[in-house]
């Protein structure tokens, strides 16, 4: 059984997937009910599956047995151990979250069993991607993620999100079709499809134009799924519109994930030796094109009024590091990266599940809305705060954790200049944040402007009136981890460290 | 240069891939974005295709049972993986017409220009 | 050296932010809510004494609380300069809560249980940045100082309260992240610790310009320390109630400021890589500017808590002048300093709150013939003035002496120009107010009888001012503690 478990990390939430809207025929909580427990033990599983590989190293695993790289492999390394907790994690404080969450936001009773299928095979493509060893498997896998992430945003209220859906499906399915391609090209020199068979196979063909324009198009199609910037343009209105669980899960996941593939197949399909050869200097590129993103993404934040789309762009943003990181090329750099895939989850899902939490009390996402909300929703709102801090990159919260690798990172590849840039963004992101605590903490809520700040010591009590149980106990915890890993950093960074090393051999 | 010409089946493919590029860019009206993709995918499906036939070679179907010599076959591999892929392709073209139907539904239009100013309008 | 290892640096934290949460439940019960303030701040201030014995014998304590990243740990290491700086703020805490209760008490303040849980929090931190063992700590403590007092300077809760608060935050914020951040993290990447040792851990690991380039963006970064162009926010930041003005911007924020400059010269440079560089000297010649600057504006100012507010950005700039001399006079002054001129301030600051609340009059010209009013309020005035303008016998003579002595051991005698231009220009914009008060007659001609401010607020008055006196006649005392700082620093030769 346990030598099973990386397929049946797969297998289990699949078949979940498709009785689940059976059983949802009787009531649709119970779909909530098989969708809970199924990414419970999924995170269980991926917890066995981190134990296993930090004790025996690298689990390989193949799908029906046959041999690779004829059959399909399934790899479990450092790296992926360390992704498929964060999915996993993630899924599941989405699954506990959604209850309460699409009662409002999904009005069809009929609706919602369906929603917990796609949410399932959405969670099952995401985590397929990360343990597969086998890279047109990621391909299939990574449809049927988008897919699913497709029909996600659209369920969303407004019509609004089915425009946004259909535009990240044409945007994604170019993408992944240029992946496909490359990959077409990796296997057309190579005969194979196993990306540990292809690391050995590749090298004597980097100097090849075939090989350096499937690596052309699989960046390519990936950034598109990442967002990348100038790729990027599908994600704001895919994050404000969907329902706020999808946007969280989405903002936590959907983007490491494309993360995890694109540093998989820079490092260990193509050798770091690889760019040596290349025509153009791709680290250069990259580094400007997350900049680029860093920047605007920050800029962009601060205009906005819709709450979802300020975080959106945040993301973009913070997408932004994570390709910075990898675009350092040094061990140093890629830790970096790989910590702000759990911190960016951890941040981001805080603070969409709280701004979720809103939506659900107050049916609204603009910023004005927020204001007052700190007296009647105390605990999202100090949730909010802590992630909003952890974004900043205030020390001991996990941001600055993040923040300090790509500092130190970038003065030892010399490249100083960066160091601004990223502090210059973080200043940002303070001040797009403090105008919304500000809001929360510090303005009355409307309609009790009429209170007298005064020299007097009276306080009329106002209501408490936050977020449901099943919402508040994921949001809170979310962004309690933002703290406990801000101090406690060095589990998750040890991990990433070993990770980065193998990368960067 | 006859070599260049020799490689056709590369060269739809480049046909076909700027074509299904141009239309989901170009083309104002969801549908026919939605037929600009389906063409760049057929595009990449053609280049597994026709990278999986070998010269001299013929379809990859065992004679006899597989006993006895067999002749030269073509590769199945990528023939196999597009048959993936085409049930992806036509999973995405049926998600997106869904959309296309409930666009419509909702906003009276499939032209995206007009989409985008009954999107300004609510705000 | 020997090191002692005890959390007692942790509970001298941990007191007051226990009390946070207590002063937070007994908000209903003023009575209990008060005790809470003053009972931490006393045992505080007991643990923090508790040390001194062993601080004197030349040991130091260390204790290490977490690892947050290889090289990022939060560690304590309490040593003599520490000391001074934790002693100075702890004890005026005692006083200044006493004040602060008679303030609030008196004015009738809103949000009084807010206004108590920051100033534990800030007190805390405080101690933290005192107590701290290397830059990181350091770091965390003076960022949760900044945003802790951030409440308390938007107390008021007016526009131009929080206007005044924004600007305080923006820049103590902007220039932390902007400036003392990327110190920071050059100073891990050259260094590759963050510890703080005696004679700096730079030496040797970097080229000069590179170490040059670091030693200003430290500078620049620690705007606490009020140095120009970044000192705009202590003017700004005195829309806070007196109180909060008074320990704050006298004792616990800006000379943690100064502290933290005194701490990363002598124990992140170092004396020599400093002198061989010749950095003091152009941190001497920049304090200057500061030093002349802030004392020609004070001479501006009506309002009197301005007036105060920029003669604290002044006498911070000759805190970084003694140090900045690099020589055993110049920074023992510089350490004594942070003590006497505490005490100096403080006592000016808490007779501006107590002249608000008896008579609601903030400007110097409204002030003639308080002193008939007033009569020991304005004696203690006097005394503080004495203090800052450095006469016998006065505590702030003892500091000039050093600070003199330094000057010319370090052979700057220009700097002795503007050390007695200083001195002149403190007299002028310090004596005519206790002149008015004592020799003019009131504007409106009234003739009022003694009438005093509330005694909570009198009493620390004049404990405060009697500590300026007694600091000038104990000053060997505080010398022996300070000595041992200075001869860590120099490497044990004094």
């Amino acid at each position: 059984m346990i030598k099973h478990l990386p397929a049946l990390l797969i297998v289990i939430p699949l078949l979940v997937a498709i009785i689940t809207p059976i059983i949802g025929r009787l009531h649709w909580v119970l779909s909530w009910y098989a969708v809970t427990i199924t990414t419970f033990i999924s995170f269980v599983i991926s917890l066995f599956l981190l134990q296993t590989v930090l004790v025996q190293g690298r689990i390989s695993y193949w799908m029906s047995g046959w041999k690779p790289p004829f059959g399909i492999e399934y790899a479990v390394d450092y790296l992926n151990a360390y992704v498929l907790i964060i999915v996993s994690f993630m899924a599941l404080a989405g699954a506990i979250y959604s209850r309460k969450n699409i009662e409002v936001e999904i009005e069809d009773e009929n609706r919602k069993p369906l929603f917990y299928m796609i949410y399932l095979l959405f969670v099952t493509g995401l985590m397929g991607m990360v343990v597969t060893g086998d890279i047109f498997n990621i391909y299939v896998l990574l449809e049927i993620a988008s897919l699913t992430g497709y029909a996600l945003i659209a369920l969303g209220k407004k019509r609004r999100a089915l425009v946004a859906a259909y535009n990240y499906l044409v945007m994604g399915t170019v993408g992944a079709t240029f992946f496909l391609l490359g990959i077409g090209y990796l296997y057309l020199m190579t005969g194979t499809l196993n990306i540990a068979d292809l690391a050995a196979r590749l090298p004597e063909f980097y100097q090849t134009k075939a090989v350096f324009t499937a690596f052309t198009f699989i960046v390519v199609g990936l950034s598109i799924k990442l967002a990348i910037f100038p790729f990027h343009f599908w994600l704001p209105n895919s994050y404000a519109h969907a329902p706020s669980t999808v946007s969280a899960v989405m903002a936590a996941t959907g983007a490491k994930v494309a993360a995890y593939v694109l540093i998989r197949v820079m490092f260990t399909v193509f050798n770091p030796e690889f760019y040596l050869h290349v025509p153009f200097n791709i680290q250069y590129i990259l580094l400007i094109l997350a900049v680029a993103a860093i920047l605007v993404g920050s800029i962009m934040a601060l205009a906005q009024t819709d709450i979802k789309k300020m975080l959106a762009y945040s993301s973009v943003g913070q997408i932004g590091y994570i390709v910075l990181g990898i675009s350092l090329m040094s061990v140093t750099g890629m830790m970096g990266s790989l910590i702000h895939l759990l911190n960016h989850a951890l941040m981001k899902g805080a603070l969409f599940f709280a701004v979720g939490a809103v939506v659900y009390r107050t049916g609204l996402t603009s910023i004005e809305n927020l204001r007052g909300l700190g007296k009647k929703m105390p605990w999202t709102m100090a949730a909010f705060t802590i992630a909003a801090l952890s974004m900043t990159g205030v020390p001991l919260t996990v941001g600055f954790v993040s923040k300090w690798y790509l500092a130190v990172a970038s003065i030892e590849s010399g490249m100083w200049w960066l160091v601004p840039i990223i502090l210059l963004s973080s200043l940002l992101t303070a001040v797009y944040f403090w105008r919304i605590l500000d809001s929360i903490w510090l303005k009355p809520a409307p309609g009790e402007e009429s209170l007298e700040h005064g020299h007097n010591s009276h306080q009329t009590p106002v209501k408490s009136n936050d977020a449901p149980l099943t919402m508040l106990i994921p949001t809170f915890t979310v962004a309690m981890l933002c703290l406990v890993f801000g101090v406690f950093a060095y589990a998750p960074v040890s991990l990433v460290e070993k990770a980065a090393m193998i990368l960067l051999k | 240069m006859i070599e260049l010409l020799a490689k056709y089946n590369y060269w739809i493919v480049i046909i076909l891939l700027t074509t299904g590029l141009y239309g989901v860019m170009a083309r104002q009206n969801l549908i026919k974005k939605i037929i600009g993709l389906n063409v760049f995918q057929t595009a990449v499906l053609l280049f597994y295709v026709s990278m999986s036939k070998i010269e001299g070679g013929t379809a990859p179907i065992l004679i006899n049972h597989g006993h006895g010599p067999q002749p030269l076959f073509d590769n199945p591999l990528p023939q196999v993986l597009m048959l993936t892929a085409i049930v992806v392709g036509i999973s995405t073209t049926a998600v997106a017409l869904t959309f296309v139907t409930l666009i419509y539904r909702e906003y009276g239009t499939i032209e995206e220009d007009q989409i985008l100013e009954l999107n300004k309008h609510n705000d | 050296m020997e090191i002692i290892e005890s959390a007692r640096p942790v509970y001298a934290i941990l007191v007051s932010l226990l009390a946070v949460v207590l002063i937070g439940i007994s908000g209903k019960y003023p009575n209990l809510r008060e005790m809470w303030t003053m009972l931490a701040s006393v045992l505080k201030f007991g643990l923090v004494v508790s040390m001194l014995p062993t601080i004197l014998a030349g040991k130091v304590i260390e204790y290490h609380v977490t690892r947050v990243l290889p090289g990022l740990d939060i560690a304590f290491r309490v040593d003599s300069l520490g000391m001074v700086l934790a002693l100075t703020a702890s004890f005026l805490w005692i006083i200044t809560s006493v004040y602060a209760i008679g303030y609030m008490r008196s004015m009738d303040e809103h949000a009084q249980t807010r206004f108590f849980m920051c100033f534990a929090i800030a007190l805390s931190s405080a101690m933290g940045v005192a107590f701290s063992a290397n830059v990181f700590t350091l770091f965390v403590f003076y960022e949760i100082i900044t945003v802790s007092t951030f409440a308390l300077v938007a107390h008021e809760e007016t526009s131009e309260a929080i206007k005044g608060a924004r600007k305080y935050l923006t820049y103590l914020l902007g220039t932390s992240i902007f400036f003392f951040l990327p110190a920071i993290f050059l100073t891990y990447n050259y260094a590759g610790t963050l510890d703080f040792a005696s004679q700096g851990i730079l030496s040797g690991k970097a080229s000069y310009t590179i170490v040059s380039i670091i030693f200003v963006l430290y500078i620049a970064g620690i705007a606490k320390a009020g140095m120009m162009p970044f000192h705009s926010w202590l003017p700004s930041a005195m829309v806070a109630p007196t109180p909060v003005s008074a320990l704050l911007h006298a004792v616990a924020v800006v000379k943690v400021g100064v502290f933290t400059v005194i701490r990363i010269l002598l124990f992140v440079f170092g004396i020599d890589l400093l002198s061989k560089i010749g950095l003091g000297t152009y941190l001497a010649y920049f304090a200057s500017f500061t030093i002349i600057t802030a004392s020609i504006m004070a001479l501006k100012q009506d309002n009197l808590k301005l007036r105060l507010a920029y003669s604290t950005i002044s006498q911070l700039s000759y805190i970084i002048l003694a140090v900045a001399l690099l020589t055993p006079s110049g920074i023992t002054s510089s350490i004594m300093h942070i003590t006497i001129h505490a005490f100096g301030k403080i006592t000016l600051f808490f007779v501006a709150g107590a002249i608000y609340v008896t008579t609601h009059k903030k400007n110097v010209s409204e002030l003639d013939g308080i002193g008939r009013q007033m009569p020991f309020t304005m004696a203690a005035f006097t005394i503080g003035s004495f203090s800052m303008i450095a006469v016998p016998p006065f505590g702030g003579f003892i500091s000039k002496w050093y600070l003199i002595m330094g000057t010319f051991e370090a052979n700057l005698i220009p700097i002795l120009i503007v050390i007695v231009a200083s001195t002149l220009l403190n007299a002028a914009y310090f004596l005519p107010i206790v002149y008015a008060a004592f020799f003019k007659q009131s504007k409106s001609g009234e003739v009022h009888g003694i009438k005093e401010a509330p005694v909570l607020m009198v009493v620390p008055i004049l404990m405060t001012a009697a500590g300026v006196l007694i600091l000038f006649f104990t000053s060997p005392l505080l010398l022996n503690l300070v000595k041992i700082a200075v001869a860590g620093a120099l490497g044990g030769s004094y």
